[in-house]
């Protein structure tokens, strides 16, 4: 009897602690694979601070981040980088937008037509080659010093890399898949819908990325040449003023911004191409 | 009593003529006769295999036929008009099986159907039926990167029929399959040709897969040196491979390419 209790006691008890035990190995999985995947940003971040309060560098150059923080956090609270952000966003979100809106359709309707993709392709090489703020003058010249000439050194750097991958992805279409819905009576409207635009997502995404990663490049460097707002600006005149931890609170807005865009449009991505990452 | 004979009949008939059939392409800047002046009849219902040499021409006749590429000389006549393009009557399946990734199975199979015009839904009724018949029912909502070599070549294989042609054309169907796999498949193609009463049209390169599935094979040889000849293969069906007629009728037909 009591052998039977004692049997059936710790039975119970193993199915008790069997969940806690996953939960503690899965709990253990996902720290493991924190560490291997942030594990040295931490590190980075760990060395930095301890760096800047023992003295290893200058923390006027290089103070810790709990100085940083308290100066972004500061500088939010009273409002005054949030007029900033706004207007880096305006900018790079106009360009941004009017890129995809001018870079798809287009880059979808040369990657389609051979000859007018190859009258076209030396002065879109030509044009991407010369770097947007060389021609960010010239700009300045014709638009002045406004918002105009800003959001249009954007829109022309941002341009480019979208127009060329999506004319890339279009051109990379298999023909054999042309030809088979062919077979099967598909008019030039149903390929294009049905294959060009579905295979050329892929290629519009690597496109995307590249793109955004150029608006916020751009942005920054407009921003410092002739701005009186917005983040690329606050970097500098943070600088100018001496206000170095203000100057590093800018600077990881800025990069938290980059890899704001970049998650946004990965997990689009994820979700458009599902079938082209089923197998990885 | 005329009125009934010129209307067409509304049973599938799926007849193939070809005549004076010549196909040439430009190689290095020379004319390059890969046919000439073919005769050719194929009777409705009728199962045909093609076979030669590379380069013999094979694939381009069916792909004259498919409607992909025009003769120089000649005419293809289906049913008794003349080919012009691609058309209802017929589907083809490729060597390779030209699925599209972003489409799971039930997907690629109601393809064709969508393309000629029927709806979503009606499509994927019919294309449920002819996956079904090729045996990946549980495998519906798989993307073709799930899938294996046969099973990919099988979705293909269900969306030609899915479209219910009078004419199946087959360029290479199994070329790219294992042995095992090839197998199988050459016994379900069987089962479909019998099942579905479609004419078939197949090039290969493999004579026991020609001989396994054909009623005749017509022997192309290349550059046209000599005409083209065709074989009755009169072997009971279903066919097996190991039966001294069918053993026999291997090695005529490889003498015929001069191999023994």
């Amino acid at each position: 009897m009591t052998f039977q209790s004692i049997e059936t006691s710790s039975l119970a008890g193993s199915v008790e602690a069997s969940p806690g035990a996953t939960l503690l190995r899965r709990g253990g999985e996902i720290g493991q694979l924190a560490v291997s995947r942030y594990g040295v940003i931490f590190g980075f971040l760990a060395f930095w601070q301890v760096a800047a309060t023992v003295g290893w560098v200058n923390p006027a150059i290089f103070p810790p981040l709990d100085a940083i923080f308290v100066a972004l956090w500061k500088a939010l609270a009273s409002g005054r980088l949030v007029g900033d952000i706004a207007i880096s966003l305006q900018r790079a979100g106009i360009a941004f937008g009017a890129a995809v809106v001018v870079g798809i359709p287009l880059g979808l309707f040369m990657g389609q037509i051979r000859s007018v993709e190859r009258a076209l392709d030396p002065i879109l090489q030509l044009f991407r080659q010369t770097s947007a703020l060389a021609i960010y003058p010239v700009f300045i010249l014709f638009l002045g010093l406004g918002e105009t000439s800003k959001v249009a050194v954007i829109f022309w750097a941002t341009l480019f890399p979208l127009l060329l991958a999506t004319i890339g992805g279009v051109k990379e279409v298999d023909g054999k898949l042309i030809e088979m819905a062919r077979t099967f009576g598909a008019s030039q409207l149903a390929v294009f819908r049905r294959i060009v635009l579905p295979a050329s997502v892929p290629a519009i995404f690597v496109g995307l990325r590249l793109s955004a990663t150029t608006a916020l490049l751009l942005l920054i460097a407009a921003e410092m040449i002739g701005a009186n707002k917005g983040l690329g600006f606050q970097v500098m005149n943070a600088q100018y003023n001496f206000q170095i931890p203000l100057m590093f609170g800018a600077i990881f807005l800025l990069a938290a911004l980059g890899l704001t865009a970049n998650y946004v449009l990965v997990s689009l991505q994820r979700r458009l191409c599902r079938w082209s990452d089923i197998a990885r | 009593m005329s009125v009934v004979q010129n209307t067409r009949p509304t049973t599938r008939l799926g007849e193939v003529t070809v005549r004076d059939l010549s196909k040439s392409f430009a190689l290095n800047g020379q004319r390059l006769a890969v046919l000439r002046d073919l005769q050719l009849e194929v009777r409705s219902g009728e199962s045909l295999a093609i076979v030669g040499p590379s380069g013999c021409g094979k694939t381009t006749l069916l792909r004259v036929l498919a409607g992909l590429e025009t003769p120089d000389q000649g005419e293809v006549l289906i049913d008794g008009l003349p080919v012009k393009g691609v058309g209802t009557e017929r589907a083809i399946i490729f060597q390779e099986p030209r699925l599209l990734p972003w489409l799971t199975v039930l997907g690629n199979v109601a393809f064709g159907l969508e393309m000629r015009g029927k709806s979503k839904a009606q499509a994927e009724l019919r294309a449920r039926h002819y996956i079904r018949l090729v045996g990946l029912a549980e495998f519906e909502a798989a993307y073709p990167r799930q899938l294996s070599g046969g099973m990919a070549q099988r979705v293909g294989i269900a969306r030609a029929l899915t479209v219910q042609p009078e004419i199946l054309l087959l360029d290479e169907p199994l070329g790219a399959l294992d042995a095992m796999t090839k197998l199988t498949m050459q016994e379900e193609l069987s089962r479909i040709w019998r099942e579905e009463k479609v004419t078939m049209i197949l090039v290969t390169h493999d004579l026991e897969e020609a001989i396994y599935l054909a009623d005749r094979v017509l022997v192309l040889t290349k550059n046209g040196a000599s005409v083209p000849r065709l074989i009755d293969i009169n072997l009971a069906r279903p066919r097996d491979r190991n039966e001294s007629d069918f053993v026999a009728m291997r090695k005529r037909l490889m003498a015929e390419f001069g191999l023994h």
